[in-house]
């Protein structure tokens, strides 16, 4: 029964008109961590979760989620129901107070944890007795997550998360997902706020252009990717360091400025075999792995 | 205890946890049989996934720096080998300390030795993983 993956997409395409929302996107997502959907606003993070949900149908490709095809009706109902999904927008219902809000979700969920409710509505300082129509932005957003995640679902799915929300509330969010993990429920959340990523995340799958660009281990990013900076009075030739690992070259005058993701060694070595009389190597952040990622797909368009 | 996870990049963040908690059991400030934090409490404590919990916690397992006993949580254990661990980690103290004095007097400057032992480190570290 327990799926290798909890999300699995295959040549997923979305059109509008002619242009590609998403294009040929093959994601893996694989249960008990917290994955990391990242990419700027319009690359095609809200249009992929909502293929996902069975919310619109693809152009073309299938998928699953939860072992569920995403493109047959009936399926993407039952998936529905096991799958809680925070939306960008966390439409509810503006009539209702919170209180009427949680019982009446409640009403129709059968795994509903009332405890969880109850414990978040006092974490979150939700003012039980307001009408949603009345709420902040970040109230309706924890509102929205306390909803999902008294669900005790399989699977989270949340759409920009953070947007609106306060430092604190961040804080909050961020907790609550990591929480929510150890419980045992997989996150795949989107986001275009790096730091977030790079605090909570196991794995980061970036979209660009509605393709998947990179999809790595954040442990294995942070290992791997390195700047190595080098002195070379006989002069920089750019030619010297075409080779594997290297993402981009920068040179003014005698100094070198190498962007790796790999091979970090043979680097260094053909630095010191072109004679250079200082090396430098420093780590490199995911928002400069996540630049240069997108920058080389930009280039690689044109 | 008290753990604190750094935003340095470079290093993953189980590694950081792995050698905070080897540095706390060395230090003295946790001691054989002290119960580490559940993996939901440290998680959520760092606000960091759970699965970086999970891994620090195994590889220090396999370490022997700590026993996981299914259901009652992570304990320290300080074997003979972690006590060793404990003596070396002392005497290498003391040669850097005279490595680093050493260098002050040669005229360079403190972030000069720290680039320096940084660079040594990476390159390091990249020559043991080719292995």
């Amino acid at each position: 029964m327990s799926s290798p993956t909890v999300i699995e997409t295959m040549g997923l395409s979305k059109l509008y008109g002619r242009s590609h929302a998403v294009r040929n996107l093959n994601l893996t997502v694989r249960p008990n961590r917290i994955t990391a959907f990242l990419g700027l606003n319009g690359a095609g993070k809200s249009t992929t979760i909502r293929m996902l949900l069975g919310m619109i149908m693809p152009s073309e490709g299938s998928g699953t989620v939860l072992g569920r095809r995403i493109d047959d009706p009936a399926e993407s109902v039952a998936l529905r129901r096991d799958v809680a999904y925070v939306s960008e927008d966390k439409r509810l219902y503006n009539y209702m107070t919170v209180e009427q809000m949680i019982r009446f979700t409640s009403g129709f969920v059968p795994g509903w944890r009332e405890d969880v409710a109850t414990a978040l509505l006092r974490r979150y300082e939700l003012p039980a007795g307001r009408k949603v129509r009345h709420l902040s932005k970040g109230m309706h957003t924890k509102l929205a997550l306390l909803l999902a995640i008294a669900r005790s679902p399989a699977l989270l799915i949340l759409d920009e998360p953070s947007e609106g929300l306060d430092p604190r509330g961040v804080e909050q969010l961020l907790e609550t997902l990591v929480a929510q993990c150890a419980e045992g429920t997989s996150i795949f959340f989107s986001s275009h706020q790096i730091e977030e990523v790079e605090r909570i995340s196991d794995q980061v799958c970036v979209i660009h252009h509605g393709r998947l660009v990179m999809d790595a281990a954040l442990d294995e990013l942070r290992e791997s990717w390195r700047r190595v900076d080098v002195v070379l009075p006989g002069g920089a030739h750019v030619g010297d360091f075409e080779m594997q690992g290297v993402e981009r070259v920068h040179t003014r005058g005698k100094q070198m400025s190498v962007v790796a993701s790999g091979n970090v060694d043979a680097i260094i070595t053909r630095a010191s075999e072109s004679g250079a009389t200082a090396i430098d190597v420093t780590p490199v952040g995911l928002r400069e792995i996540f630049l240069q990622t997108i920058d080389l797909d930009t280039s690689g368009e044109n | 205890m008290l753990f604190r996870l750094t935003d340095s990049a470079g290093q993953p963040r189980y590694l950081q946890l792995m050698q905070q908690i080897r540095h706390a059991i060395e230090s003295g400030a946790l001691s054989d049989g002290d119960q580490l934090p559940s993996i939901r409490t440290l998680a959520v404590d760092l606000v960091v996934s759970p699965g970086t919990v999970t891994k620090a916690y195994s590889e220090l397992e396999h370490e022997g720096f700590i026993a996981m006993h299914p259901g009652a949580g992570a304990f320290v254990c300080v074997s003979r080998r972690a006590r060793r661990l404990g003596d070396r980690v002392q005497a290498a103290r003391d040669r850097v300390d005279e490595l680093i004095g050493e260098l002050r007097d040669d005229g360079l400057l403190d972030d000069e030795i720290r680039r320096l032992f940084e660079a040594g480190l990476l390159s390091a570290a990249r020559t043991a993983a080719k292995r």
